[in-house]
């Protein structure tokens, strides 16, 4: 390392991974009572996390949360992103994932077929 | 590259790795693995959160929760329970002391929500063992900007506008010690970092250095720069294996780097760095008792002057500052020295770490703002005087410090007005005390401390403390007579005039400190040949109250047969044969026998 450039490119490049611990940012929320399991909830999670890895999206968690009471809607999938709704989306299938991260996570634009229910920010 | 979903991080700080962290990292491998999570959970080694009495601690992100008193058959819960399944484990987490109240998130304990967590801030956030996430959070960046956009004097202005006072205990402006340390010739000069702590029952620097050794480095480093040293020393006790282990690491990887070593940032500046382990002599956290055991000889201090950033190390100018304060310096450079003097106060700028233990809720460390009364410290960071028990004093400043009272406890703590009331800030010991402790037994401790670590250069420390120490124990022993406290005084107010070094000058503090608020103890000691707290073994005086039932309980442990009295009716102890062990005391299920 030569230039405070170089360290300040290289703390871009590190701090991804250290972003978890200091997250304020969109937060992806999957189902994982034993409904959401029982529905696939797994393989969602699994879908979301190859999803953000390959877009390389920064600024984003995965959490999971237990049974809201909706089972027959499982897998549900959350989307939150800061000041705005927090949007469920029901019956997700690891083939809507990409749709959802690339529509609702990434441009902000609510994946419409797929909602269940809103909360407000 | 997969993405990680969640971090596990688990503190391997001394006393969490001392309660078994070691062991609740390979539960969680094992059980992450067992449920195939091991790709999307990374498991992260941090340096000490300061509460260490839970440990081992485990934060699970991004959720924040804060599990303490993990032991490793909790583990297959927390991985199937949270990290699979999203449900926080509750009875792991941190319960309140007075509420009972369970919170999961570490910002809303209240032992941390007071805080004002900056020198303490990455550690048990980082992994201390690489640079990468020292980095990520920003880490040598200060050093970039003083050595590509500052002025070496330009850093030393910075320093002095902040009003960083050092930290060690003294409280000398460390921008003037840079000041003269950058004004004395010479084209060889050294910068020490003394991490040789040791004061009972403060462990900050040990914390700093194992949770964070990269913000010592560059605080180092800096320093370096400001007066034109090339090369440092880090003066670190060996009962600190772990951190030197952990500096011995990062000096490695900052070397590889380039952020140590020569042309750094690509400027004219070079810098390295070197451990020197001391053998855990309290007087050789003095510095020119230091310096001279880096030299290889005997640690004893020497007269000042020649001051070290005259006439220092090996004879050339040196500067010494405690960890802490070379903590506080990349923060202050990054962020300037404006936002720095807007924490705490007029005289007295920035945070200060306390060790909190005693008879307290919660016991840990605790970074402050300057200026927070010990009222705040000890009821709303501490929760109270554990036991229900009654508030007696509280002891700051370690063996060089004093004793303050109750009525002193909304005073806002800094380095003048500790001064003013006979104690000192030291290195931020706080040891709280109760009802049940006794004021002269405090005092003969710690002179105890520094008699014994007296290194015999000069007589009034040699001599002096070891009289003092034979008058205390005589007090406590029943023995007092009149005259002994002003003998004390008149001690004391010697050996603070006469010692060579801060050891022998400070060393009556907690004498004259405990004289002054509790002089009443000493004369009940003297006079009445009583010890009003009951702690005094040799003191205490047994007796058993109407409340007795006769049960026959204190007559059957009684191990002398001081005990007397008939079944269901009121027992008596003889004072003759008694020996005072308070075997009946404990024992008593009715509370019928007191002390004192």
């Amino acid at each position: 390392m030569k230039t405070l450039e170089d360290l300040k490119k290289l703390r871009e490049k590190l701090q991804a991974d250290a972003q978890i611990r200091h997250a304020d940012g969109i937060r992806i929320i999957v189902g994982m009572g034993t409904c959401g399991i029982a529905a696939g909830a797994r393989e969602v999670m699994t879908a979301v996390l190859d999803e953000v890895a390959k877009r390389e999206l920064k600024n984003v968690t995965v959490h999971q949360t237990g049974c809201i009471g909706m089972c027959e809607k499982e897998v549900l999938v959350d989307i939150a992103r800061p000041g705005e709704p927090r949007v469920t989306y029901g019956k997700v299938k690891p083939a809507d994932v990409p749709k959802l991260v690339s529509e609702h996570v990434v441009n902000g634009r609510v994946v419409e077929e797929l909602v269940v229910g809103k909360i407000e920010a | 590259m997969q993405h990680t979903r969640a971090h596990v991080l688990i503190c391997a700080g001394t006393g969490c790795t001392s309660s078994g962290a070691k062991k609740v990292e390979a539960a969680f491998q094992t059980e992450l693995a067992k449920q195939g999570l091991q790709d999307e959970v990374k498991v992260v080694e941090t340096g000490c959160h300061g509460f260490c009495e839970m440990g081992p601690l485990v934060i699970v992100y991004p959720e924040g929760v804060f599990y303490c008193r993990m032991q490793p058959e909790d583990v297959a819960e927390v991985v199937e329970s949270h990290l699979l399944k999203g449900r926080i484990v509750k009875r792991l987490l941190y319960q309140e002391p007075i509420s009972m109240e369970r919170i999961p998130s570490y910002k809303d304990i209240s032992f941390y929500k007071k805080q004002m967590r900056y020198v303490l801030g990455n550690c048990g956030h980082i992994n201390p063992e690489l640079i990468e996430e020292y980095i990520a959070v920003g880490g040598y960046e200060a050093l970039g900007k003083a050595l590509t956009t500052m002025t070496p004097q330009g850093v030393i202005d910075e320093m002095k506008k902040s009003g960083l006072r050092g930290r060690g205990g003294g409280g000398f402006p460390t921008g003037m010690k840079w000041q003269f340390a950058s004004n004395s010739p010479g084209s060889k000069k050294y910068v020490i970092c003394n991490a040789d702590e040791g004061d009972p029952g403060a462990f900050m620097d040990r914390s700093v250095l194992e949770g964070d050794p990269h913000r010592i480095i560059e605080g180092m480093a800096i320093c370096g720069y400001a007066i034109g040293a090339d090369e440092g020393y880090i003066y670190c006790r060996a009962e600190y294996p772990l951190a030197i282990k952990r500096l011995k690491i990062a000096i490695r990887q900052a070397e590889e780097m380039g952020l140590l070593g020569t042309n750094i940032f690509g400027s004219e500046f070079n810098f390295k760095l070197k451990i020197k382990e001391g053998a855990g002599a309290f007087v050789c956290g003095e510095e020119t008792a230091l310096m001279a055991s880096i030299e290889g000889k005997r640690g004893m201090p020497r007269p000042r002057p020649p001051f070290p950033a005259v006439a220092g190390l090996w004879g050339k100018p040196t500067n010494i500052n405690n960890v802490e304060t070379f903590a506080n310096v990349p923060q202050i450079i990054q962020k300037g020295a404006d936002w720095y003097a807007s924490i705490g106060t007029e005289k007295s700028k920035g945070t200060k770490v306390f060790a909190l233990t005693g008879k307290i809720n919660n016991t840990g460390l605790a970074e402050v703002p300057i200026g927070i009364t010990m009222r705040e410290i000890i009821y709303d960071i501490g929760g109270g005087i554990s036991d229900n028990k009654k508030f007696k004093a509280v002891q700051i400043g370690g063996p060089s410090g004093g004793c303050l009272p109750e009525e002193l406890l909304d005073m806002p703590i800094d380095y003048d007005s500790l001064l003013a009331v006979g104690a000192m800030m030291g290195s931020g010991g706080l040891v709280v005390m109760d009802e049940t402790t006794c004021m002269v037994d405090v005092a003969k401790f710690f002179l105890n401390f520094t008699q014994s670590e007296s290194c015999g250069k000069c007589t009034p420390c040699r001599e002096g403390t070891k009289r003092m120490l034979e008058i205390l124990t005589r007090i406590t022993e029943g023995e007092g007579k009149e005259g002994d406290i002003e003998l004390l005084e008149d001690l004391g107010a010697q050996i603070k005039d006469t010692a060579l070094c801060g050891l022998g000058q400070s060393a009556p503090n907690p004498v004259l400190s405990t004289l002054r608020y509790f002089r009443h103890e000493y004369e009940a000691h003297i006079r009445d040949k009583r010890c009003p707290a009951g702690a005094c073994s040799k003191l205490a005086a047994y007796r058993i109250t109407e409340l007795c039932k006769g049960c026959g309980l204190c007559k059957k442990v009684c191990p002398v047969g001081a005990i007397t009295g008939e079944v269901k009716g009121q027992h008596v102890i003889d004072p003759e044969v008694c020996i005072k062990c308070g075997a009946c005391f404990t024992k008593c299920p009715f509370k019928a026998i007191v002390k004192g």
